[in-house]
């Protein structure tokens, strides 16, 4: 998102004026001397402020308020997570609630103490069995016309509904005010639910909302990754015969074929066009990188190194690439190739590096590292992410535990990741933060693992 | 193959298949020559013996299925099948025999007696009997673990050390003395790092401890391997002692 902005003007320069290439080339070794990097979310930009009404109830009875209830709280909530709003603190704004532009005076919004660029407001109500929603954005330095956006729901009356309703305003916002970048609202994050001595797979909202179970196959199943359509739930589970990469319908609701072979089979990876998985396969003995179409056919393998082979994932923005991890060397360290298993690069220089995910526009890795692992080196693991350009990093989780599965948000402004404050592997849980490191909240309780968030 | 062939001229090639095809067409003209069907003796007696064919469809069925007899006689006056009793000179029947059955086909006429047979196999379902000789010859599970024990590891390495050598010295020679045994390896790992590359890690584990089996002399189709990564914990405690326990190839009787 970051570098096409940037890129226009470096063309420019060069065509046109020498002394401003030099003047950018400046920069550019300023730049170099930093310590740290751009992310989607450190841009430098200053966040929109933005005031958040509570919705103006257009029927009158006890469901509504549950429900405007549950509308307000998750907007205000999808708004504040989104990372690119300094957000009206609720005891600042106007006392008044408008349901309609007729109802609203722009100018008292935008002086202080609320001081807001932009307003949210609108009207929620059930009519008959359906809720009916009416939301505004608008731009309170604009007098004249101050509309943005006006959108309408209307969906059966429930609790989830409600909560939906609000995740598609919210998104409808962001995409209106981040420049294009797609909301992430509607997003889900597959994961892994610790129940006893089994392992299934289970989903919930991008915000933890609406947990539930997927699979109840009854053992160990490790690994979910959704695939770019949404259509599909790839993973590996531990059968008779030792782990097998397994196939879950979202669309059918069940179990579907996927090729068996001999070995132990794990850490699935869609490629960015749907039609193509890598995965780490020991059919041949030693455990290898392998790309098979996504039934499990024509399995082709990439790596050839004594060692593991695991944990590969695509480059989403070209399916080129592939970044996995391999302990040909000692100790995992993380690596990129192309898909052909060409090209090999080594990306850490030391440590135990493992699960790495790959941002969405193609520019970052984030994986978790322990820089001082060894028997008796008092080390944490932590996430990092990686700029591939330059191998820079910056650490983003400090001392709160081991942290692993790091898992990019669509949206490539968030990650989240799998936390165990205390070091034990049932006291896991899911957390997200912004991709530079702050705001992190939990999603879950303890005896969740492996998130993966979905492509869209 | 083809590579090379091309490099000759293609006349010698053609030149050796039509050697190679003459070769074949002789011998086979030889022994049309000797077709000892028209070396017996001629029909010479004026009442020309029957002949008789009897076939089956299908040949073999479950229990209760039905199958179809057809047979076909020529110079016969009378045909009976065992079992069945008379029955015409040519026909079809549709049986259903609950054992396996030999049907005999006897043709009497004037010129003599002709018989044919076959044979239809009824596959009874049989209730599965404990392989009880099978356990005796596995050996019991205790000795099987005093004899065959586990191989441990160093941190992050799947590198058979050198204190592994007579366990699989042992071993193997345990497999040697029970050859109806099998073996699944499991490869274990200590429950830091992480789940991924850990089984992975097993993986190598179990790997190392199955070729240094098949090095001491124990067939390959014997062992299996598993890898449990750190998913399935020997002990949970947070120190050396515990973390070395984990990180092991562990044998056990593949039933």
């Amino acid at each position: 998102m970051h570098s096409p902005q940037r890129k226009p003007p470096i063309r420019h320069a060069q065509r046109y004026c020498l002394g401003a290439f030099f003047l950018l080339f400046a920069c550019v070794s300023v730049f170099h001397a930093q310590d740290t990097f751009k992310t989607e979310t450190s841009s430098g930009v200053t966040n929109i402020r933005i005031a958040v009404a509570d919705f103006k109830p257009s029927s009158s009875d006890t469901q509504t308020d549950g429900f405007k209830r549950t509308f307000d709280t998750t907007l205000y909530a999808d708004l504040a997570n989104a990372g690119i709003f300094d957000i009206v603190s609720k005891s600042l704004l106007p006392q008044s609630t408008p349901g309609t532009p007729a109802e609203i005076n722009v100018q008292q919004w935008s002086v202080a103490p609320a001081s807001a660029a932009m307003v949210v407001f609108g009207s929620f109500g059930i009519q008959g069995s359906k809720i009916v929603c009416n939301g505004f954005l608008f731009d309170a330095k604009n007098l004249q016309y101050p509309q943005v956006l006006a959108k309408q729901y209307n969906e059966d009356a429930s609790e989830d509904s409600a909560r939906q309703i609000a995740h598609r305003f919210a998104d409808e916002i962001i995409f209106r005010l981040s420049g294009g970048s797609q909301g992430i609202a509607e997003s889900k994050i597959y994961y892994v639910k610790i129940t006893g001595a089994d392992k299934e797979i289970w989903q919930m909202d991008y915000d933890g909302a609406n947990q539930q179970p997927l699979t109840h196959l009854g053992t160990v199943s490790l690994s979910p990754r959704i695939s770019p359509d949404s259509t599909r739930l790839a993973f590996s589970s531990l059968g008779k015969d030792g782990f097998q990469i397994r196939m879950y319908s979202l669309v059918l609701g069940r179990m579907v074929n996927f090729q068996g072979v001999g070995g132990t089979n794990l850490s699935p990876a869609w490629a960015p066009n749907g039609k193509e998985i890598a995965y780490s396969s020991s059919r041949s003995g030693d455990p290898e990188i392998w790309i098979s179409d996504a039934n499990g056919a024509l399995a082709r393998r990439i790596t050839s190194f004594r060692g593991p082979d695991v944990s590969p994932v695509y480059n989403p923005r070209t399916g080129s690439q592939i970044a996995w991890i391999s302990g040909r060397t000692g100790l995992p360290q993380l690596y990129i190739m192309d898909t052909d298993g060409s090209a090999i690069q080594r990306m850490t220089d030391g440590g135990y590096a493992t699960s790495v995910s790959w941002s969405p526009n193609g520019q970052f890795l984030a994986f978790a590292w322990d820089r001082k692992y060894g028997p008796g080196a008092p080390g944490g693991q932590d996430i990092y992410v990686m700029e591939i350009a330059t191998k820079r990093w910056i650490q983003l989780t400090h001392d709160g535990g081991r942290c692993d599965f790091p898992s990019w948000s669509p949206d490539g402004r968030h990650i989240v990741y799998a936390n165990t404050a205390d070091g034990k592997a049932g006291h896991m849980k899911i957390m997200t933060m912004l991709a530079d490191g702050t705001q992190k909240r939990a999603l879950t309780g303890p005896g969740a693992d492996m998130p993966n968030w979905s492509w869209k | 193959m083809i590579a090379v062939q091309i490099k000759f001229p293609r006349a010698l090639v053609l030149v050796a298949t039509f050697v190679a095809l003459g070769a074949v067409t002789g011998c086979h003209k030889k022994a049309s020559g000797v077709n000892p069907s028209t070396l017996g003796p001629a029909p010479a007696a004026p009442a020309t013996a029957p002949t008789a064919t009897i076939t089956a469809d299908p040949l073999a069925i479950d229990l209760g299925q039905s199958v179809v007899l057809n047979w076909r006689s020529q110079n016969a006056t009378s045909v009976t099948i065992d079992g069945i009793g008379d029955v015409n000179l040519n026909g079809t029947q549709t049986v259903s025999p609950s054992n396996s059955t030999n049907f005999h086909l006897t043709a009497k006429g004037d010129g003599g007696t002709a018989e044919a047979n076959v044979r239809v196999t009824v596959r009874v379902p049989v209730a599965p009997t404990a392989p009880a000789p099978a356990v005796a010859d596995m050996g019991s599970e205790a000795a099987f673990h005093q004899n065959v024990k586990d191989i441990f590891f160093d941190y992050d390495s799947y590198d058979l050390r050198p204190d592994a050598a007579s366990s699989v010295a042992g071993a193997a020679a345990y497999l040697a003395a029970h050859p109806s045994i099998k073996v699944v390896i499991g490869g274990y790992c200590d429950d830091r790092g992480s789940a991924e590359y850990n089984l992975a890690l097993g993986e190598n584990r179990a790997n190392a401890a199955r070729t240094a089996l098949v090095s001491a002399g124990v067939p390959a189709s014997r062992l299996r391997v598993i890898s449990y990564g750190k998913e399935k914990q020997f002990c949970t405690e947070e120190d050396e002692s515990c973390w070395q326990q984990n990180r092991r190839a562990q044998f056990s009787l593949d039933r």
